[in-house]
């Protein structure tokens, strides 16, 4: 073989070289997305879940509950995020609670994000004019059912943009879940990092693929808004 | 002569420092149409919101139907009403807003109806049979499907009559349901409380601007100034021949302003 011959097999074979190896490195990345989208989505369940508890447990009669959200809510949207996460994944085993990074991650997202969304669940229902508590009370509604039939359907139309808000702020939470070794978008970019010794890769991957899932999210959302706020008012939205 | 459906026994009601109800003594009888006029602020609202139980009293006892209101009797002991007391107390009672106040994000059908399956446990499709009756007596059947944002002042307020008909209530309380609309638009809202008045036995309470339409409809109009019933009497004497200055001054006033006596 001629000094030609040998020269395209030496490139041939960096090039197949560089294919493989960084498609290797791109599915470790989409492997971290999926454990990412894994977590927002069950991340945003819990702080869903405990937006509404701790939202209506707010407007509560009896003040017990009403200390006991309050209290919830100060406590999580007073303490870093961070420190939450350890305290879930580190702290809790000592009282005998161990759960793998995964449980740990969504416990603490959730509770965070849940805290602000609970304030989001306060401030949309005190949002529905008195008159409409008023004809509930005229038809005689009880107050769970003026709540959840007439209240509610209309206060979540005004929670939704500011959940949406919520869910991409949770999205972007979701990196510091790469501390407690959980293998998600942050942290597999960080093992392509120091594997291939590139920086600028996959990071502007993780950028984008971050950026794309939050413009999923306010998609939805927009969508979302826009079939619930069908027949009303025809102004709004 | 039959009992009183609505006693009112020296009630008292104050907002802040403002005394609205100042020992208020009056009572309604069963079928009687009551119109409530009297210069804004004088209470008037006010009594319609007590009795549905909006606004609490600060004292005084009010009877609906031989039964208290505001306070329970146990072992012979008035007690203050709790939920239950209270929303068995409603079911007598409906009330029509000046703004209407239909819930937006329901049909209007759905408007209708929503109340008497929740509260009163009928079926689905009754309820809905019935909806459609009372749709199509104030003229809004072939909007069933509507939302209210669609409709017209007249047209919301001729669905929040028939969303208070649907649970039946004994006294209904009409709360100058015609103040918000455009002037044209408020003969068919009239025209819809002149058939309740005349084909139901309904009780009702009419707080009004509208002199005319409360000289026709009323068996008795009640004058109201500064929290008391400053003269009260059949509607001719009222409208034409008033007895009190204070009366005289209103009605003066009001037919200056444009209104038909």
């Amino acid at each position: 073989m001629g000094r030609r011959g040998q020269d395209y097999n030496r490139k041939t074979l960096e090039n197949s070289n560089f294919m493989t190896q960084w498609s290797g490195y791109f599915g470790l990345i989409l492997q971290g997305a999926l454990v990412t989208i894994e977590l927002t989505l069950m991340g945003s369940v819990l702080a869903l879940i405990m937006a509404f508890l701790a939202g209506l447990g707010r407007l509560s009669r009896f003040f017990a509950i009403r200390a006991l959200a309050t209290a919830y809510i100060e406590f999580f949207r007073g303490t870093s995020i961070f420190v939450q996460l350890f305290w879930a994944y580190f702290v809790l085993p000592f009282v005998g609670i161990s759960l793998t990074p995964l449980q740990a991650g969504v416990l603490a997202l959730g509770l965070n994000v849940g805290a602000y969304g609970a304030e989001v669940v306060r401030g949309a229902i005190q949002s529905i004019g008195r008159e409409q508590y008023e004809a509930c009370i005229a038809v005689n509604l009880g107050r769970w059912q003026a709540m959840r039939h007439v209240i509610l359907p209309q206060a979540l139309l005004v929670m939704l943009p500011t959940f949406g808000n919520n869910a991409i702020e949770l999205l972007k939470a979701t990196a510091v879940v790469s501390l407690i070794s959980l293998t998600d978008l942050t942290f597999q970019a960080q093992v392509v990092r120091s594997q291939t010794g590139n920086t600028l890769v996959p990071f502007t991957t993780i950028l984008v693929i971050y950026f794309a899932l939050a413009l999923i999210i306010s998609w939805g959302v927009r969508s979302l808004e826009r079939r619930m706020a069908r027949g009303l008012d025809g102004v709004r939205v | 002569m039959s009992a009183p459906i609505i006693k009112i026994d020296a009630i008292s009601k104050s907002f802040g420092t403002f005394k609205v109800l100042d020992g208020l003594s009056m009572q309604v009888m069963p079928r009687e149409k009551l119109a409530l006029i009297g210069p804004s602020g004088s209470g008037k609202t006010t009594i319609l919101r007590i009795l549905m139980t909006l606004e609490r009293i600060d004292s005084g006892h009010i009877q609906i139907d031989g039964e208290q209101l505001y306070h329970m009797e146990r072992n012979g002991q008035l007690l203050p009403a709790d939920e239950r007391h209270l929303a068995r107390m409603r079911q007598k009672i409906g009330m029509v807003f000046q703004l209407f106040n239909l819930f937006p994000h329901k049909s209007v059908i759905d408007n209708v109806t929503l109340a008497p399956i929740l509260t009163k446990g009928m079926p689905r499709a009754a309820a809905e049979k019935r909806a459609m009756e009372l749709l199509d007596m104030v003229g809004m059947a072939d909007k069933a499907k509507a939302m209210p944002a669609q409709l017209s002042g007249g047209q919301k307020q001729r669905v929040a009559i028939a969303r208070a008909l649907a649970l039946q209530p004994r006294i209904m309380l009409f709360d100058e349901v015609t103040s918000a609309l455009d002037p044209e638009l408020v003969e068919e809202v009239l025209n819809v409380l002149w058939r309740l008045c005349s084909e139901t036995d309904m009780t009702m309470l009419l707080v009004t601007h509208e002199m005319g339409f409360a000289h026709d409809f009323a068996d008795r109009v009640l004058f109201f100034d500064r929290g008391k019933i400053v003269e009260e009497g059949k509607p001719d004497e009222i409208f034409r021949n008033p007895k009190q200055e204070r009366t005289q001054a209103f009605l003066k006033k009001i037919i200056a302003a444009g209104h038909r006596v």
